[in-house]
């Protein structure tokens, strides 16, 4: 591949993550209007589709305040390390054949450690924000998305058992007979589960839990700091779909009559959903709850399920 | 690769460096972090991406974030730095610094004298490093786990405490109608 051809597709993947990111503001209230039977924002533009815009010049011009008593650069890095993370773990996603920004042989293992860095912006925000709401949201956010990186973790060495690779791209071939979604459903569903966790999102968003905490970690936030956090999320949730259809659904595989790229960003869709309808439909739990379930449910269930891929992957390889 | 190498090593030396000076405790911990990012790109350029990234996942991504989780609910503030500010004055510095000048210039000059040789960078996959983990290396592994859940145990019994069936508010209603 060109160097050329190389710098097309970094450009290319980032105008395109970050357009579907602010993108999702429209579609999520939309979807949300739709299931709670609203309308949801239909006057600006067709299909009320220049809310984005609206949205993305309020957040410019608003005042864009970093109070007093905050640690001022800590307060400012925050939040470019959650977008920082996402973008970079875009980087291992197979799109389509050959649209990919690089194919690491590590590529699970460097998903898992930017997602693990991902928890910086929460933490750091909270604590240099030196506002007690802040400092609660940003302990909530460390313990819940550590417990829930190892979950993440174990839930995918069945994948990469049966793959034999951490290579996303031989992933995704393995998946030519049968998506591992067939063979990995528990897999599937802890990943899942660990994604919501690690994104923060509803029914998860335990560290913004608004009714409890005013905003969390991001209540001192304004302006274009605070539309970090919003796009990070967003992202957050990209990725998270993007890694369910690489991992469990076939990525880019499909029958022959629309291109591989096409049936990556429908599946993709799908997913992101899937998400904006759990936000819909599902209550939040309580704080301790949430880690009791995944300590006590979440870690047996993934570990026998490693176990059993074990010994059936390696029954199989003996005949 | 060699320049990259001693690019991350520079890294390294200097983020170690104002993690130790750094009075603030979070400060402090967040140029460990940056050493930690700059030993594991140290790792890469040495050719083992494997290690390279089990050093984000596990010292970078979980062990320094539950360092400042305590640190963050120990609510240090201006009067720690202050304390330790008092504790790290210049003149405690004076006699460590010479007897590592001492110890800089004996390998300034072992470094002067010796041959060159350049560096061998062998790629280790994440396949050879499970191969050895689990066949050379299996004892020390199997040790390493007995001594993790022996921890895990014991936190487990610290931590396990009876659920409290009811609210304190009803708790004391019922204690006192007993």
């Amino acid at each position: 591949m060109s160097v050329m051809q190389h710098i097309w597709i970094v450009l290319g993947v980032l105008f395109v993550l970050l357009n579907i990111a602010a993108g999702l503001i429209w579609v999520e209230r939309r979807l949300l209007a739709l299931w709670q039977d609203r309308l949801g924002p239909n006057r600006a533009g067709p299909l009320g589709l220049f809310i984005v815009l609206a949205d993305t010049l309020k957040l410019f011009f608003k005042e864009d305040w970093i109070p007093p008593f905050a640690d001022k650069w800590i307060f400012i890095t925050a939040p470019a390390i959650v977008v920082g993370s996402v973008l970079l773990s875009f980087v291992i996603i197979p799109f389509a054949p050959g649209i990919v920004v690089a194919d690491l042989n590590i590529g699970l293992l460097f998903f898992l450690a930017m997602s693990s860095l991902g928890v910086y912006s929460i933490v750091l925000g909270g604590w240099a924000s030196n506002n007690k709401y802040a400092l609660l949201g940003a302990l909530r956010g460390a313990s819940q998305m550590i417990a829930y990186e190892v979950f993440m973790g174990l839930s995918l060495m069945g994948v990469v058992m049966l793959t034999g690779s951490f290579k996303m791209g031989a992933i995704v071939e393995a998946q030519k007979d049968m998506w591992f979604i067939v063979t990995q459903p528990v897999g599937f569903f802890v990943f899942f589960i660990a994604g919501i966790a690690e994104t923060h999102r509803l029914p998860f968003d335990i560290p913004e839990a608004e009714s409890e905490l005013i905003a969390g970690y991001h209540a001192e936030y304004s302006g274009m700091k605070f539309g970090m956090f919003f796009i990070g999320e967003y992202l957050g949730i990209t990725l998270i779909s993007a890694m369910m259809v690489a991992l469990f659904f076939g990525g880019w595989l499909g029958p022959a009559f629309l291109p591989p790229l096409a049936w990556f960003a429908l599946k993709t869709f799908f997913f992101i959903g899937v998400f904006i309808l759990l936000r819909a439909s599902l209550p939040r739990p309580r704080y301790d709850q949430l880690i009791e379930y995944g300590w006590k449910i979440l870690l047996p269930v993934v570990l026998a399920n490693l176990m059993i891929t074990g010994a059936i992957a390696l029954w199989v390889r003996g005949e | 690769m060699n320049l990259l190498f001693y690019i991350s090593s520079f890294v390294a030396v200097a983020a170690t460096i104002l993690a130790i000076t750094r009075f603030h405790p979070v400060h402090a911990l967040l140029y460990l972090v940056v050493s930690f990012l700059a030993a594991a790109l140290i790792f890469l350029s040495l050719g083992s991406p494997f290690i390279a990234v089990m050093e984000v996942i596990v010292y970078a991504g979980a062990i320094i974030v539950l360092f400042i989780f305590v640190v963050m609910m120990l609510n240090l503030g201006k009067d720690t730095a202050l304390q330790e500010k008092n504790w790290l004055r210049p003149k405690v510095w004076i006699g460590p610094s010479l007897l590592v000048l001492i110890l800089l210039v004996e390998m300034i000059v072992l470094l002067l004298t010796a041959e060159d040789t350049a560096m061998h960078v062998t790629v280790v996959d994440p396949r050879n490093v499970s191969l050895a983990l689990f066949g050379e290396y299996i004892i020390a592994l199997e040790l390493a786990g007995f001594l993790l859940m022996a921890g895990i145990v014991g936190a487990a019994h610290i931590g396990k405490q009876k659920k409290k069936q009811l609210h304190r508010f009803l708790q004391a209603e019922v204690m006192e109608s007993v």
